[in-house]
């Protein structure tokens, strides 16, 4: 098996994205790992993918590629994957990476595999486990072609150093006549205000326990504090109490954060259906039979009021040391 | 200006996985992927703008797929083509791309619409693979789209962000569920609906070889179904004073903080 | 006392009565304009292509669109329910000898049944009361029915229009002309939102209100016309659920008795039912009158209560609920059928005309011969020379209905629902002197009272509803996710209801209310309209349902 990894970068740094299918590809042990570079000043990138476990980097610098577009990149990729014989092409999803990866599954007729929060070999097999049905049941899906593609789902691997040095290598750039079609008009920059419901990685949410709208500053506090959005059940919204943009649930926002904080929320199943895919799930109650407490990985029985603003207070301290 | 529309059909109600053939059991009723109707919608939006063009639905699926390109016909797209051949069941994304290209070629439109994202998280990713195909540029995750001068302005969201991508047309986009609010068909376009021309096509009208079709054409393919990972232990406590230092150590623990 | 008729909501059926107002050529012409796909609508509509086929220049004049049936609904079947148990009579007359039974989506022939009277821990058969025989009647999912009778009435050449509702009925000269469907796309205060589509104007030479239990138009059509009964109507509210089971049942079964109180004070009139569907799945449903008067009753606890009988629980053991859903059933009988079912260019069928045998429980194969008359009496009026709106043109229909095996079966059992208002024991000892008779004695008709005009009383019952385990007993709010509702919560309230009401009137809608929509708050009671899975109850104690925007509501497919 030789595995190349899509290496992707914002800024001056790889993405933890990217590194943590990195750590995956280098931990399965079964041969040297690549990883591939592409864009404008990024050599300087390959140190840091030799720590995270590639052995060796392709580094693809051109002025065509400065912009996060994703053609260009797949003209890149197909030509290494033929002239080096990779096999295994993996990938951290993102807006970028899904796009390449599918262009390049059309590409070089290669089986795509998406959403992946796995992989292994078993049997001989080299086999992705994807959820599916809202994660009610997982996926055991492998390859027919001889380049085996795969999408992993964010988040799916931590990045581990292990500490090593990737020997760097330079390859030309030879793009397809329609791969510059699309072109970078301006790019974006960070966000100042907090991310959106969509995309955040940690959503705090209220429900009709927080007892008044007033209430919801505390929910403001929390997720401002870790960086997160915030959410709302049915019920508060349709009290008014907060704009129907923020509901989750079966008739408004399905999420998926990293963390889900529920202050003041029972977990009706019109509620669990928009978050129950999230990494972790805490909820805060005062109701020890709320069925929130069924499907969080840590249920707290107390009232919002008092736990909430302690629980900012900590973060804030937390994150200042 | 011509827009053709790539919309698929998906399964209402409680969706399961058929453990005969391991893949979404499609017997159920059908309905109009919602996320395909944001696309519906900005084509619509764009002909009108313009004041002239052709909105063409294309789609991929059993006969009865017919009933989806209905919904949208009744929005207000003017004609339908549907790709329905038993050849083509099974077919993963390098298949199913492979034909729609095929059927694109043939309608030639000068800006290609996907929705982004399948409700059966089947099609996913689809736009990508049809562009590179068809050699044309690719814009995705749109959240705006404005046409002027034979050019095309997104406005792409990422994760950092909006870009704003230009692209000449012809060219293939795929739009977020944020770009608009698609339009209730009004009850005299559901009735016109039933007379706006819905052509069939095998994949032989198309030129797809059948063994680059269906389970043939396909390059992955599904072991077995399993039960979801346990959770994990799930704690629950009291509040005693200390719950929030609790919560703190349990996120620095799993270190989401 | 409390008497929920004291609070009448702020209902004006005048309000939902207009003359067309779209400009004549914008208005949406239709040859017959049927509203409802249930059985009613469907039959007629199949019943109209089959007549049309023979009549192709009658066909001709009424336009691109000969026949068009409205359903609010998703699609047909989602928001029907019934038990059910159909006498395939009006079914093979329907389809003359063109479809053979086994044609039809029936679960099987009924092939034993047993009555039980239940308490608490056990269950004595009882010989099953002669109106209750079901001898060569079949097990159905109304569902499941509606979505093949709609394929058998497209095949007819019907057009059907789903996710639409009929607001208001347009009148004008006197005649019903059409209808006006829904707004689409306002928000919760009313106001359009960006995708706002107005409704239209859909007028008709004939229109047939075939909408079902407490159907808004018919309502309106029934008091702007002075078409009311002898007596006023009252319901029932059912509740059931259909279970995916280890083992088949083999029997029809009908139970009376526990969870319901016998004496009658309490007004407690109804009972079980659980059918098989086939080998592997079972319905089951609790249905009791409204005129009950304890507050704190719950029809879907008690249906929850009935789960942990032994009997019941024994049948469900391994199982899996798979649906759930409500809806509320015309109880008055004959006598509460209005008097005419017809006005110049307007024709009632069905649940809505009150079409039901009680104490049989069957009220589809009505439903499915009044359309089909329906239909006939609409053809006829079509004919060259003839105009529907002349006033009698359509008499032919409420003429054929007394003719029909409706009448005589409605009438023979038509004081049987009004003798259980006396209890149990008595009620049951009527019944049986009224079947003997063939409903001639005891002589006379009995009066109703209207539901919501029972006083209200308060007793513990709540606490012996079960704990909801998830497994065996279930919650309002995972009951209303298991009926495929996920109507849009940002649009206006559609229950029209008094919020300044004494905390019994609330806390009773709060109880009564399978689909959680009432909460009884400190002063007084706020409304989820998106739960709501149009059952009705509410029109029958207190206040009034009108649609909401087309495709709301319960995505019903087994029920």
């Amino acid at each position: 098996m030789s595995t190349l990894v899509f290496l992707e970068h914002h800024g001056n740094e790889l993405l933890k994205g990217s590194l943590g299918v990195l750590s995956k590809a280098a931990s399965l042990g079964e041969a040297e790992v690549a990883g591939v570079v592409a864009g404008t000043g990024v050599r300087a990138l390959a140190d840091e993918a030799g720590k995270f476990g590639a052995a060796k980097v392709y580094v693809a610098e051109d002025a065509q590629l400065e912009a996060p577009l994703s053609q260009p990149r797949v003209d890149v990729l197909a030509q290494l994957v033929r002239d080096k014989g990779f096999d295994t092409m993996l990938f951290a999803n993102s807006v970028l990476a899904a796009d390449v990866a599918a262009g390049l599954a059309a590409r070089l007729d290669a089986g795509i595999n998406w959403d992946l929060t796995d992989i292994v070999r078993e049997d001989g097999k080299l086999v992705g486990k994807r959820p599916a049905l809202q994660d009610s049941v997982y996926v055991d899906v492998g390859w027919t072609s001889e380049v085996r593609l795969a999408l992993f789902r964010p988040g799916s691997f931590d990045p581990s150093a292990t500490g090593g040095s990737a020997e760097v290598e330079e390859i030309q750039v030879a793009l397809e006549d329609f791969s510059s079609g699309a072109r970078m008009i301006d790019q974006a920059h960070e966000e100042s205000e907090g991310p959106s419901i969509e995309d955040a990685q940690v959503i705090v949410a209220g429900g009709r326990g927080l007892g008044g709208p007033e209430n919801f500053t505390l929910v403001e506090e929390l997720a401002k504090a870790l960086g997160g959005a915030v959410g709302a059940t049915r019920a508060v919204v349709d009290a008014g109490w907060y704009p129907y943009s923020t509901q989750v649930g079966q008739t408004g926002k399905t999420v998926a954060p990293k963390l889900y904080i529920a202050c003041g929320i029972s977990g009706a199943i019109q509620h669990k259906v928009g978050m129950q895919s999230s990494g972790v799930i805490v909820a805060v109650n005062k109701d020890p039979n709320a069925p929130i407490f069924e499907f969080s990985d840590l249920g707290v029985v107390g009232d919002v009021h008092d736990v909430v603003p302690k629980l900012t207070e900590l973060v804030k301290q937390r994150k200042a040391s | 200006m011509k827009i053709a529309v790539c919309v698929k059909q998906v399964p209402e109600g409680s969706r399961r996985i058929d453990p005969e053939t391991k893949r979404l059991d499609r017997s159920g009723e059908g309905a109009l992927n919602p996320f395909d109707s944001h696309a519906v919608e900005e084509a619509l939006r764009l002909k009108e703008s313009t004041g002239e063009g052709e909105v063409v639905l294309v789609s991929m699926g059993p006969a009865k797929a017919q009933d989806a390109l209905r919904k949208a016909l009744a929005m207000g797209a003017d004609r339908a083509v549907l790709v329905s051949d038993e050849g083509a069941a099974g077919a993963d994304l390098v298949a199913t791309s492979y034909a729609l290209a095929k059927a694109l070629e043939r309608e030639s439109a000068d800006l290609i619409l996907f929705g982004q994202q399948a409700g059966d998280s089947d099609g996913a990713v689809l736009w990508a693979a049809v562009a590179d195909r068809l050699r044309l540029p690719v814009a995705s995750q749109a959240a705006e789209v404005e046409h002027a001068d034979g050019k095309l302005t997104v406005k792409r969201q990422t994760e950092f962000g909006y870009d704003v991508i230009e692209a000449p047309l012809p060219a293939v986009v795929a739009v977020s569920d944020a770009i608009n609010e698609p339009r209730y068909p009004s009850l005299k376009g559901i009735m016109g609906a039933k007379s706006k021309p819905q052509e069939a096509l095998s994949l032989a009208d198309l030129g797809v070889e059948s063994d680059r079709a269906g389970e043939a054409g396909s390059r992955t393919e599904v072991y077995a179904l399993n039960d979801p990972p346990a959770r994990g232990d799930s704690r629950k406590i009291e509040d005693d004073g200390n719950a929030a230092q609790a919560i703190l150590d349990f996120l620095a623990e799993k270190r989401l903080v | 006392m409390t008497r929920p008729s004291d609070f009448p909501p702020p209902f004006r059926a005048a309000d939902y009565i207009a003359a067309p107002s779209d400009p004549e050529d914008e208005r949406i012409e239709v040859g017959v304009l049927i509203v409802g796909a249930g059985p009613a609508g469907l039959a007629c509509a199949i019943r109209l292509g089959q007549l049309l086929e023979e009549a192709p220049e009658i066909r001709e004049r009424l336009g691109d669109v000969p026949v068009a049936v409205l359903e609010k609904g998703k699609q047909p079947g989602s928001h029907l329910l019934s038990g059910a148990v159909v006498n395939p009579r009006a079914l093979r007359r329907l389809f003359r000898g063109r479809k053979r039974l086994d044609e039809m989506p029936f679960y099987g022939p009924v092939e034993h049944e047993s009555v039980y009277f239940l308490t608490e821990k056990r269950a004595l058969r009882i010989p099953a009361p002669p109106t209750m025989k079901n001898e060569g009647n079949v097990v159905a999912s109304l569902s499941h029915l509606g979505r093949w009778l709609t394929d058998q009435a497209e095949g007819g050449g019907a057009m059907i229009l789903p996710e639409t509702s009929a607001t208001k009925l347009l009148v004008a000269d006197g005649r019903v002309r059409g209808v006006r469907t829904g707004d689409k796309g306002r928000g919760r205060e009313g106001q359009e939102l960006g995708n706002f589509e107005p409704g239209a104007d859909v007028v008709a030479r004939v229109t047939v209100l075939a909408e079902g239990t407490q159907g808004h138009l018919t309502g309106v059509a029934l008091d702007r016309f002075g078409l009311g009964g002898e007596n006023p109507q009252v319901w029932a509210l059912g509740v059931k659920e259909v279970w995916k089971v280890a083992r088949p049942l083999d029997r029809v079964i009908h139970t009376m008795g526990w969870p319901l109180r016998a004496a009658a004070r309490y007004r407690e009139f109804g009972g079980s039912f659980i059918y098989p569907m086939g080998d592997d799945m079972v319905t089951l449903g609790m249905v009791v009158g409204l005129d009950y008067r304890d507050v704190e009753l719950s029809v879907h606890d008690l249906l929850q209560e009935l789960k942990t009988h032994p009997l019941v629980r024994k049948l469900l053991e391994g199982g899996e609920r798979i649906a759930w859903g409500a809806k509320t059933i015309p109880e008055g009988g004959f006598l509460s059928v209005p008097k005419r079912l017809h006005a110049p260019g307007l024709l009632i069928c069905g649940d809505g005309a009150g079409l039901v045998n009680v104490p049989a429980l069957k009220g589809i194969h009505y439903a499915i011969e009044s359309g089909s008359l329906a239909a006939e009496a609409a053809f006829a009026a079509l004919q060259r020379g003839q105009t529907p709106w002349t006033p009698g043109a359509l008499s032919v229909y409420d003429e054929a209905v007394r003719q029909s095996f409706i009448w005589n079966d409605l009438q023979e059992v038509r004081n049987m629902r009004q003798a259980f208002g006396r209890g149990f024991w008595i009620g049951g000892a009527l019944a049986g002197m009224m079947t003997a008779t063939k409903g001639r004695f005891p002589r006379g008709d009995s009066r109703t009272e209207p539901d919501g005009e029972q006083e209200l009383i308060r007793t513990d019952r709540v606490k012996s509803y079960p704990a909801p385990d998830g497994k065996l007993t279930f919650d309002k709010l995972s009951s209303v996710f298991a009926s495929g509702n996920k109507t849009r919560d940002d649009q206006p309230n559609h229950i029209v209801l008094r919020r300044e009401v004494p905390p019994d009137l609330a806390l009773m809608w709060e109880r009564m209310c399978p689909a959680q929509v009432y909460e009884a708050t400190d002063d007084g009671v706020t409304v989820t309209p998106s739960n709501c899975v149009q059952c009705g109850a509410i029109t029958a104690k207190g206040g009034r349902l009108t649609p909401p925007e087309g495709g709301s509501g319960p995505e019903y497919t087994l029920t």
